[in-house]
C-alpha cells in the first residue's frame, strides 16, 4: 500500500495505463487515507471510487484529485469554509472540476480552507484549522491549506486550490510541495465561489513539477461561461529541462530587501537556490519592481472591495444559513450574516464596503487600481530584461497555530512576496527549496502571462538540482 | 415677497426602462417569460448561486445599438458594466449589473427632446406579498419569482427638455412607436415591458436655473404619466405659492387616488457603491456590430415619417405627428391615400383625405385601430373623393361614415340606397327651393340684399332642412346671392 502512495500522480497514471494497478485500487488507497485524515484537511471524502469507465484510457488515468471546498461540485458539500454555507450542495459542478473529471481525475474529496479564501493560515475556517503535516502544532498556510496539507501528507496524489493573493503558492511553500498560480484567465472561474473576481485563479498542488504541468494542462482553456477566461495559446508542455542555460533571473530588491521581513532561514535557502540556478547556467541579477512594495496595500483594497459585493448574495433568502428576523427583512439579513460569517470575513467586507463608499471610492479603490496598473507595468518592464523574477515564496516558514491570529497585519504580510504577481495577473510557481529548522521553504518563479510551459521547465530543472525530499510528511 | 403673480414653467425629464424581447436573459441562457408558472426559467447565474458567472447577451447589445442609432446617439466603442450594490430579495446577487459612467450610448434626440444616455442592465425578480400592505413591510409572507430576474433592460434617459405633462405623454408615445418599429421590445406599459419615471421641477418662466426636482415612480399607463406629472406640477406650485420649498424626494403615484406619497427614506437612501463588474470584460462595439445594427433598422422611423407627412404630403404638423407617432393611423392613412390615387382621386389632396381620419376615430373610439374597423381604407378614400367631387355633401358624408362604421360597405352604394346624393342647381330644382326660402323669409332676404351677409344664415338653413343636408352649403350660398345680388 505504502508503495502506491509513494508514486507521483504521473507515475501512478502510467502504472494504471500499463495495467499494473487498477484505478479503483489507487482511488481506494487514497480514499482510506483521506478518511483517516488527522490533519482536518478534508471537509468531505468520497464514499467509493467512481464506476470504472475506461479511465485507464484518459490522459490523467483515473488518478483522483482533492478539490478545495470553494469549487462547486454537484450534490457534494461546497461550503467555502463558511458556516453560512454549511451543508450547501450546489446543483452544478465548476468547469475546472468537470474538465479534470473528464480528463480522468475523479473527485477524491473536498478540502478545508480559510473561509471564502480569506486567510494565510487556514485558521479562518468554520470547520476548524488544518494542521501542517511537517509539524502538527503549525499551520499549513492558506487559504488553500487543506489541499496543500493533503498532498504533502500523501492523503491525495494531487489537489487543486485557488490563488487570489498567494493562496496556492504560500501553503505549497509551507507544506513543502509544488503550487502553481496560472495566468489570470487561463482557467475558468465558473463554479468557483468567488472571493475577488479580478484575482481568483485556480491552480494545481502536486508533489513535483511534472505533476503540476500534467494537471494544469487539463485545467486551462476558454470557457463560454466565464467571460474573463481566455483561450490558452497552444498547449502546456510537460517539463523536460535539466538546466537553466541562457536564462536570466531577476531578483527584485524592492521585495527581497529589508521591507519583506524575510526570515534568516528562508533567506539562506533562497540564496542557496540562487547558487544552484547559477550552477545550472542561469544568470542572476538584481532587478527593480518599484511599485511592488505597495502591492499589499492595493490588494487589501481591491480584493475586499470585490469581496464585499461577491459575498452580499449570502443573505439567507435562497440558500445556506438563515436566522429568522422576527418578520423584519433587515433584521433577518443582519442576524444571518452576523451568525454566518467569521471575524476575518466581516473585517474584509467592512474594509471593502468602506473602500467603495461614496466620497472614498477615488481615494481608496481608484488609487489602488492605479497602483495595480503600475505594478503590471513594472513586471512588463522587468520581463524585457529577465525571463523570470525569483523570490522566496513566503517570508517565513510554517508558524505556530494561533501565533498571528490576533494580528491581522502580521498575517497579511505572509503574502508580501506573492501578491504583486496576483495583481499583475501573471503566472508564478512555488517549489520546495529545502528545509529551515525542519520546516519547508518555498522558492518562487514568476514569468510573463502565458509563460507556464517555460516556467514549469525552469522549475523542473531547479527541482532536480535541489533534490527536495518530502517523504517525511507522508508518514 | 409675493409669489401670487409668478408664472411657473415645468421642467420634465423622463427615465424609461424597456424590457428587450431577446430570446434569452441578459447574462444567462434562460428564456424570457412573462406568464409562465414561477421559477421555471432559472439557472445558477440568474439565481445568483455561489460561483455562477454572467455572460453578456449579444442580441441585447445588438438591440441596444439599434436603439442608440435610432435615437441618434453616439455609440461607445468601449462601454462598461458596473455592479450597483443593494440588498433586497428581488436582487439575488445583492447587486444589479448595470452600466454606469461608461454607457453604450450617449447623446442623441427623439423629436425635439434630447437624449442624455441609453444603457443596458438586468431586471430584478418579481416579489409577491401576501397581506394587506401589498408591500414587503408588514406582509405576512413574500414570494420571489425569478423568471423575470435577469431580463434585459435598456434605460433611456432624456434631457429635461419637456415642458408639460401632455408633451411628456406624447413624447412617450413617440418613443414607444419607435421602439416597437425597431422590433426590440413589446413596449407594453400594462405588462411592465415599458416603465416610465419622471423627474419634475418648476421654475419661474423665463429663468434658466433648475428648481429642485422630485422623482415620480409607478406611472404604469400613458394617461397616468400625464396625470401624475400634472398632479406633481400643481403640488409644487402650491408649495412655492405657500412660501415652502420643494424637497428632493421620490414619490409614488397612486393612479386610483391620484395622490403622490413619498417612498420611505430607507427605501431610497442608497449608496450603491458602483464599481466595474470584474466578472465581465468591456463591451466593444465593432464596426461589424454597428453595420449589423444599421442593417436591421427600419427604413423610416416615426420622427422621420412625421417630417415626411408634413413636408411632402402637406399635412398639418399636429396631424403629421399624430399619424407618425400612432403608426396604425399613419399606416391606415397611407393605404387610403394609395387607394385614392388608384381611383383617380378627383384631385383629392392628402391633407383633405387626412381630415377624414379624425371623424373615423371619433366613431370607432379614439384609441382603436381603424384597420380593425369595418371601414376599409379604400372605402374611406372613396368617400373623401365623392365629397371632393361634390357628389355628396360634407354633412351627408358624415352620415354615410356612421353607416360604414356600423355596417361596413361601399360608400357609393350607401349614398344611393339612402338617397343621400348631392342635389345640384341644374338637375334637381335646387333653385326652386332657394326661391321658396327667399319667399318664406322676406325680412332676411331684404337684409341680404342690403349687404348684410350675416342674414344669409336662416335662408341657407331653410334649404338645408328642405334637402336633408344633401345640398352643398357653398352652392346654396352662391344661388341665394345670385338671386339677391
Amino acid at each position: 500500500m505504502s508503495e502506491l502512495i509513494d508514486l507521483t500522480a504521473a507515475q501512478a497514471a502510467e502504472r494504471i495505463r500499463a495495467g499494473e494497478i487498477a484505478a479503483a485500487e489507487l482511488f481506494d488507497a487514497y480514499r482510506e487515507r483521506a478518511a483517516r485524515d488527522e490533519l482536518n484537511a478534508f471537509t468531505w471524502v468520497a464514499d467509493a471510487a467512481p464506476e470504472a469507465n475506461g479511465q485507464s484510457g484518459t490522459p490523467l488515468g483515473g488518478v483522483p484529485v482533492a478539490v478545495k471546498d470553494l469549487f462547486c461540485t454537484e450534490g457534494v458539500p461546497s461550503q467555502s469554509g463558511s458556516k453560512i454555507l454549511k451543508g450547501y450542495r450546489p446543483p452544478y459542478t465548476a468547469t475546472v472540476v468537470a474538465k479534470l473529471a473528464e480528463a480522468g481525475a475523479p473527485l477524491l474529496g473536498k478540502t478545508n480552507q480559510d473561509e471564502f479564501a480569506m486567510g494565510s493560515s487556514n485558521e479562518n475556517s468554520a470547520f476548524g484549522p488544518v494542521l501542517n503535516p511537517w509539524d502538527r502544532r503549525r499551520v499549513p498556510g492558506g487559504s488553500s491549506g487543506g489541499s496543500a496539507a493533503a498532498v504533502a501528507a500523501g492523503l491525495a496524489p494531487w489537489a487543486i486550490g485557488t490563488d487570489t493573493g498567494g493562496s496556492i503558492r504560500q501553503p505549497a511553500a509551507l507544506c513543502g510541495i509544488v503550487g502553481l498560480k496560472p495566468t489570470y484567465g487561463a482557467c475558468s472561474r465558473y463554479g468557483m465561489i468567488a472571493f475577488a473576481s479580478s484575482l481568483d485563479q485556480a491552480g494545481p498542488f502536486t508533489r513535483d513539477v511534472h505533476d503540476a504541468a500534467l494537471l494544469v494542462r487539463h485545467m486551462v482553456g476558454r470557457d463560454p461561461r466565464d467571460s474573463t477566461s481566455l483561450e490558452y495559446p497552444g498547449e502546456i508542455e510537460l517539463p523536460r529541462a535539466e538546466d537553466l542555460k541562457g536564462l536570466r533571473l531577476g531578483v527584485p530588491e524592492d521585495l527581497t530587501g529589508s521591507e519583506g521581513g524575510i526570515e534568516p532561514g528562508v533567506r539562506e535557502s533562497f540564496e542557496a537556490t540562487i547558487k544552484l540556478a547559477e550552477g545550472l547556467g542561469a544568470s542572476i541579477e538584481p532587478c527593480r519592481l518599484p511599485h511592488a512594495p505597495q502591492a499589499l496595500s492595493a490588494y487589501y483594497l481591491i480584493a475586499p472591495a470585490e469581496a464585499s459585493a461577491n459575498l452580499a448574495r449570502f443573505d439567507g433568502v435562497r440558500y445556506g444559513l438563515r436566522v429568522a428576523g422576527d418578520s423584519d427583512l433587515v433584521t433577518m439579513y443582519s442576524r444571518t450574516r452576523q451568525a454566518g460569517f467569521g471575524a476575518e470575513v466581516k473585517r474584509r467586507i467592512m474594509l471593502g464596503t468602506y473602500a467603495l463608499s461614496s466620497g472614498y471610492y477615488d481615494a481608496y479603490y481608484g488609487t489602488a487600481q492605479k497602483v495595480r496598473t503600475k505594478i503590471a507595468e513594472d513586471f512588463r518592464a522587468a520581463f524585457e530584461q529577465f525571463d523570470f523574477i525569483v523570490t522566496p515564496t513566503s517570508p517565513c516558514t510554517a508558524f505556530e497555530l494561533g501565533a498571528k491570529m490576533d494580528n491581522p497585519l502580521a498575517m497579511y504580510l505572509n503574502d508580501f512576496l506573492a501578491v504583486p504577481m496576483s495583481l499583475a495577473g501573471i503566472p508564478a510557481i512555488s517549489i520546495p527549496s529545502g528545509l529551515s529548522q525542519g520546516l519547508p521553504v518555498g522558492f518562487q518563479l514568476a514569468g510573463p502571462a502565458f509563460s507556464e510551459s517555460r516556467l514549469l521547465d525552469a522549475a523542473h530543472a531547479l527541482e532536480g538540482a535541489i533534490g527536495f525530499d518530502g517523504r517525511q510528511a507522508r508518514r | 415677497m409675493s409669489t401670487g403673480t409668478v408664472q411657473y414653467e415645468p421642467v420634465i425629464g423622463l427615465e424609461i426602462h424597456v424590457q428587450l424581447s431577446t430570446r434569452t436573459k441578459m447574462f444567462c441562457g434562460c428564456e424570457l417569460s412573462f406568464s409562465d408558472p414561477p421559477n421555471i426559467h432559472t439557472c445558477p447565474t440568474c439565481l445568483g448561486l455561489p460561483g455562477a458567472l454572467p455572460v453578456v447577451n449579444e442580441q441585447a447589445i445588438h438591440f441596444g445599438i439599434m436603439i442608440g442609432l435610432a435615437l441618434g446617439c453616439d455609440i461607445a466603442e468601449r462601454s462598461l458594466f458596473h455592479r450597483k450594490n443593494y440588498f433586497y430579495p428581488d436582487s439575488p446577487k445583492a447587486y444589479q449589473i448595470s452600466q454606469y459612467d461608461v454607457p453604450l450610448c450617449l447623446g442623441g434626440h427623439l423629436g425635439d427632446v434630447r437624449i442624455h444616455r441609453v444603457h443596458l442592465e438586468e431586471d430584478a425578480a418579481k416579489l409577491n406579498h401576501l397581506g394587506a400592505s401589498g408591500r414587503i413591510h408588514g406582509s405576512d409572507r413574500s414570494w420571489v419569482d425569478f423568471n423575470r430576474c435577469g431580463t434585459p433592460l435598456v434605460e433611456i434617459v432624456s434631457e429635461p427638455d419637456i415642458r408639460s405633462a401632455e408633451q411628456a405623454r406624447e413624447w412617450l408615445i413617440l418613443l414607444r412607436t419607435t421602439l416597437r418599429q425597431l422590433g426590440v421590445s413589446d413596449v407594453d406599459m400594462s405588462q411592465g415591458s415599458l416603465r416610465c419615471d419622471a423627474n419634475v421641477s418648476i421654475r419661474p418662466a423665463g429663468t434658466t436655473e433648475l428648481g429642485t426636482k422630485t422623482e415620480l415612480k409607478n406611472m404604469n399607463s400613458f394617461a397616468f404619466v400625464a396625470k401624475g406629472i400634472e398632479a406633481e406640477i400643481e403640488r409644487q406650485k402650491r408649495l412655492l405659492a405657500a412660501g415652502e420649498a420643494v424637497v428632493q424626494e421620490t414619490l409614488h403615484f397612486d393612479p386610483i387616488t391620484g395622490s403622490l406619497t413619498p417612498l420611505r427614506s430607507k427605501e431610497e437612501a442608497h449608496d450603491y457603491r458602483y464599481f466595474p463588474e470584474p466578472d465581465l470584460v468591456p463591451v466593444l462595439a465593432t464596426e461589424g456590430m454597428l453595420a449589423a445594427a444599421r442593417a436591421d433598422l427600419p427604413a423610416e422611423l416615426p420622427a422621420e415619417r412625421a417630417a415626411r407627412f408634413e413636408r411632402e404630403l402637406g399635412l398639418h404638423a399636429d396631424t403629421a405627428r399624430l399619424f407618425a407617432f400612432r403608426a396604425e393611423l399613419g399606416d391606415y392613412f397611407e393605404r387610403a391615400l394609395a387607394a385614392a390615387g388608384a381611383n383617380g382621386g378627383a384631385g383629392l389632396e392628402p391633407a383633405e383625405l387626412s381630415n377624414w381620419i379624425a371623424p373615423l376615430t371619433e366613431r370607432i373610439g379614439s384609441d382603436a385601430d381603424p384597420a380593425r374597423s369595418k371601414v376599409t381604407p379604400e372605402g374611406l378614400a372613396a368617400l373623401a373623393t365623392m365629397v371632393k367631387a361634390r357628389e355628396v355633401s360634407r354633412d351627408a358624408a358624415r352620415e354615410v361614415l356612421t353607416l360604414m362604421v356600423s355596417e361596413g360597405g361601399d360608400p357609393r352604394a350607401i349614398v344611393e340606397r339612402e338617397g343621400l346624393g348631392a342635389i345640384s342647381a341644374e338637375d334637381d330644382g335646387l333653385g326652386e327651393i332657394v326661391d321658396r326660402a327667399i319667399a318664406a323669409d322676406p325680412d332676411a332676404a331684404e337684409k341680404v340684399r342690403a349687404g348684410n351677409m350675416k342674414a344669409i344664415g336662416p335662408l341657407v338653413g331653410y334649404v338645408m332642412r328642405e334637402t336633408k343636408g344633401r345640398a352643398d352649403g357653398g352652392e346654396i350660398t352662391r344661388l341665394i346671392r345670385e338671386r339677391l345680388g
